[in-house]
Parts: C-alpha cells; sequence; structure tokens
C-alpha cells in the first residue's frame, strides 16, 4: 500500500446513484470543487439497471427508463466540471473532513469541506433452513445479473416479497425469458403499487399473499422450496405446507440504509421502522449532527431513486451555501422548490407515511 | 443459468470473448463481465466452502456487499467473484475455507 497524499475539496461526495450525482450537479453547478467518489468501475449506482419507465414529474424525468435518466445525470454532472474517481472504496470518515478509501493497490485520502454521503442501501435477508444455500439470492442480484451482465442467474424462480421490488424484479425476469413460478407474500395483501402488480398477473404469475417460506433445499444449490400459509401473526399454519421446485429464491424483502461510513463519521442515529431501520438524524437541509456531513437518498431512509435525486439536489445546494458559493435567498428558493417536488413524491396512501416518518426526523434534528 | 441473446428493452451488445480458467478447465467469457456472471452463465454457483461447517456458498447480493462469494482468484483468496471483472488468463478457483 503506497499512500498517494492527500487531496482537498469543497465538497466529497460519496456514492454516485442518484443522490450523489443530484448532489453533485448542484455543487458543481454552484462552483464549488466537487469529488465523486465510487466503489464501482460505472457511476449511477442502481440506476442503470432500472429498465422499466419512472413515475413523477418532468423534474423527476416521468416516463424516462431508469438507465437513460443515468446517462442524462452523468452528462450533467460532467458538464458542472464534477470530478469523478470510481472503483474508490470509502472506508473512514474523520471529524476533520478526512476521507479515506483504497483502490485496492492504494490508499487514497482526500479532504473536504463539506461531506455528502449518499451511501444508498443493503438489501434484507431473510433466515430459514437452506437461506445460505447457492441458489437463494437478493431481487437486486438477479436484476444486477440479468440488466447488467446479461445472464440469468437460474431458470424457475421464486420470488420472496411483493413490494415494488419484488414486482418489478419479477417483471424483468420474465423479459429476460426466466420462469418465475410464483410471487410469496406474508403480508395478507400486495405491497407494492398495483400498477406493478397487474403486471405480473397480466403476465399469468399468481402472487399468493399470506404465505411464507419455510426452508429452502437440495443437494449443494436450492432445488426446492417448501412455504406454507401464516396465521395474523405470520406464524406459519400448521398442514398448510407445500412443495415448490426451482432452483432460484429470489427475496425482495426491504432495504436497509448503509449507515456503516455515517456511524464512522460519528454521526448520531435514530430509528425509523418506516423508512428501514436505522439512519441518521438529519433536518430539512440534508445536514446531520455534524454541520459539515450532510447525506441523501436511502441512507436517509428507504425510498425511491426519484426522491433520493432531489434530496441529493437539496444537500448539494445546502453545501454550497454554506461554503458561500450561494446566497442565502438563492439557496432557499431553491430549497423550497425541491421540498415542494419531494412532497409531490411524498403523497398518496404510500408516499404519505413517509411523509410523516420525515417530519418525525426534522424534529429530532432541532 | 444462461447468457441473454434478446431482450425486448436491452440491447445485447456483441462481445470480445476471452478465456479464463476455472479449476483449471477452460471457460469462455465475455470481455468487461465480472468473474461471478461468468461462472453462472457456464452453468456454476458454488463459488466457495464455508471455513466451520464446509457449507456450499454462491452469489448473494451481487453488488459486493455481503462477500458470500468470494473466490481464490489470479491466486489472492477472498477476492469478490461479483465485483472482479474478466481478465485474459484469469484462474479461477472454489475457495476452501479462508482460502489459500
Amino acid at each position: 500500500m503506497s499512500d498517494s497524499g492527500e487531496k482537498s475539496y469543497d465538497v466529497i461526495i460519496v456514492g454516485a446513484g442518484p443522490a450523489g450525482l443530484g448532489a453533485a450537479i448542484e455543487s458543481g453547478k454552484a462552483g464549488a470543487r466537487t469529488l465523486l467518489l465510487d466503489e464501482n468501475q460505472k457511476p449511477g449506482g442502481q440506476l442503470f439497471k432500472q429498465i422499466h419507465k419512472f413515475f413523477g414529474s418532468k423534474e423527476h424525468f416521468a416516463g424516462m427508463r431508469g438507465f437513460l435518466i443515468g446517462e442524462k445525470l452523468l452528462e450533467e454532472a460532467v458538464k458542472h466540471n464534477v470530478e469523478f474517481r470510481l472503483g474508490a472504496r470509502v472506508w473512514g470518515l474523520y471529524p476533520d473532513g478526512c476521507v479515506t478509501a483504497t483502490d485496492e493497490e492504494n490508499s487514497l485520502n482526500f479532504k473536504g469541506k463539506k461531506i455528502i454521503l449518499a451511501t444508498g442501501a443493503s438489501e434484507n435477508a431473510l433466515s430459514f433452513p437452506g437461506c445460505t444455500l447457492p441458489g437463494v439470492i437478493t431481487a437486486g442480484a438477479a436484476q444486477t445479473f440479468v440488466n447488467v451482465q446479461h445472464v440469468l442467474p437460474g431458470k424457475d424462480f421464486v420470488v420472496v416479497g411483493s413490494g415494488n421490488v419484488g414486482l418489478i424484479v419479477t417483471y424483468q425476469l420474465l423479459q429476460a425469458g426466466a420462469n418465475v413460478i410464483k410471487i410469496i407474500e406474508a403480508a395478507p395483501k400486495i405491497s407494492g403499487y398495483g400498477v406493478h402488480a397487474a403486471k405480473i398477473r397480466r403476465a399469468g404469475i399468481q402472487i399468493l399473499t399470506g404465505h411464507t417460506i419455510i426452508s429452502a433445499s437440495g443437494r449443494d444449490q436450492v432445488e426446492r422450496v417448501i412455504i406454507a400459509k401464516v396465521d395474523e401473526n405470520f406464524n406459519p399454519i400448521e398442514g398448510t405446507q407445500q412443495t415448490i421446485l426451482c432452483d432460484t429464491v429470489a427475496l425482495a424483502v426491504g432495504l436497509s440504509p448503509r449507515i456503516e461510513l455515517a456511524g464512522a463519521g460519528g454521526c448520531e442515529m435514530t430509528y425509523s421502522k418506516t423508512l428501514g431501520g436505522v439512519l441518521p438524524v438529519h433536518d430539512d437541509n440534508m445536514e446531520t449532527s455534524f454541520e459539515h456531513i450532510l447525506i441523501a437518498g436511502d441512507l436517509s431512509g428507504i425510498e425511491e431513486a426519484s426522491t433520493a435525486l432531489d434530496e441529493g439536489r437539496l444537500a448539494g445546494c445546502r453545501a454550497a451555501y454554506r461554503l458561500g458559493l450561494m446566497t442565502l435567498e438563492d439557496y432557499t428558493s431553491k430549497k423550497v422548490m425541491i421540498l415542494n417536488r419531494l412532497a409531490e413524491l411524498r403523497c398518496g396512501p404510500f408516499g404519505n407515511k413517509r411523509m410523516l416518518a420525515k417530519e418525525e426526523i426534522w424534529k429530532k434534528a432541532v | 443459468m444462461s447468457r441473454l441473446t434478446a431482450h425486448p428493452i436491452i440491447k445485447i451488445d456483441e462481445k470480445k470473448e476471452i478465456s479464463i480458467y476455472y479449476e483449471d478447465q477452460l471457460l469462455r467469457a465475455k470481455e468487461g463481465e465480472t468473474v461471478a456472471a461468468a461462472l453462472l452463465a457456464h452453468g456454476f454457483r458454488i463459488f466457495r466452502y464455508s471455513a466451520k461447517r464446509n457449507e456450499p456458498r454462491g452469489i448473494f447480493c451481487g453488488i459486493g456487499q455481503c462477500t458470500d462469494c468470494i473466490m481464490e482468484i489470479d491466486g489472492k483468496p477472498n477476492v469478490r467473484a461479483c465485483m472482479t471483472i474478466v481478465h485474459e488468463g484469469m484462474t479461477i478457483r472454489t475457495q476452501k475455507g479462508l482460502g489459500q
């Protein structure tokens, strides 16, 4: 390992998904010397895996497929002189704004006046006998292999979870020619949007609610799963077991904010069930308990790519304002505009719960 | 487990083929793909055996977070198969326990 010396920036952003790109665009546009770090070889986070059309308004690129949105954002970031450092895994964040990373060969040190963490989320695992067998994968893994690597990671799939991730990935598996036998869902109702569920049902795939996976088994890899009906306390009901022959189980059982770096930086944490678990306390300027550390996207609560993008834009503007690169008037008008757009995304029966949960978190930051 | 040849939305580009060696066996991989993708495309999904109970493990998260897919790649143990891009002449071995 060799030390490459320390480079200074106005704003360092960790994570080049929609939140990180949104932050980088705004910070770069305001004239801040901006560095965007990501451990992957390509920027865009999960955007380039999204081949479905997005919702929202014009500002959220409604009607455009995810990967095309990714290309547009990248173009914009490059236009505003954002410096990209890819293949750099960030492992440390210090109170003085030092960010340490590795590219597997070298130790990389950077110093930022403002740090924006956009580290995203991890997919949740589910514990059951056989859950470690090859063939039990996350829905995100299925999506990565199919849409990015163009390889089907299995043939006959059972998808666990009927949230939007489960529904969208199921549809994408079908588009890629896989056989999806069933989606099972422990809750009594389908948990994702009706528009996604309808596409699955039109394709003739059963979404079995009120059922859970009991076990996966096979010789050295998945050959079958056992599922069963659950009661109102989600306990399996004796005598309702059924066996499904399959080679792959895709788990779509929720996401959790990826808080490791924020934790290393010393950010105060809080808990929100609606927003995916433990996450850094932050206000409606995206500032954490440390003024110089801001957060955006799934790290600040599990939502969607469109909300992540706008939260990123807000964090980027806030950092620029704090650095004296934007007037208070300019910042305030941008903030109002972005918060209004976010409020539009946080409405309806799904969004409203997230709006209330966000407001709870903001209150804790005061 | 197979490669996609056609897709209603994604354009499947022709990619250059390269040679990699999995347990001394020659496999054709596509330039730019990950080790995990190359192995899955050929139907291999056991990437390592766990240290304590010698149980098979393979891909789980596919994006470098869980480290369940670590293998011995070019003689180096504990390398994430899902994050490592193939190169001509690469040697890949199933990792046993903590690796060699």
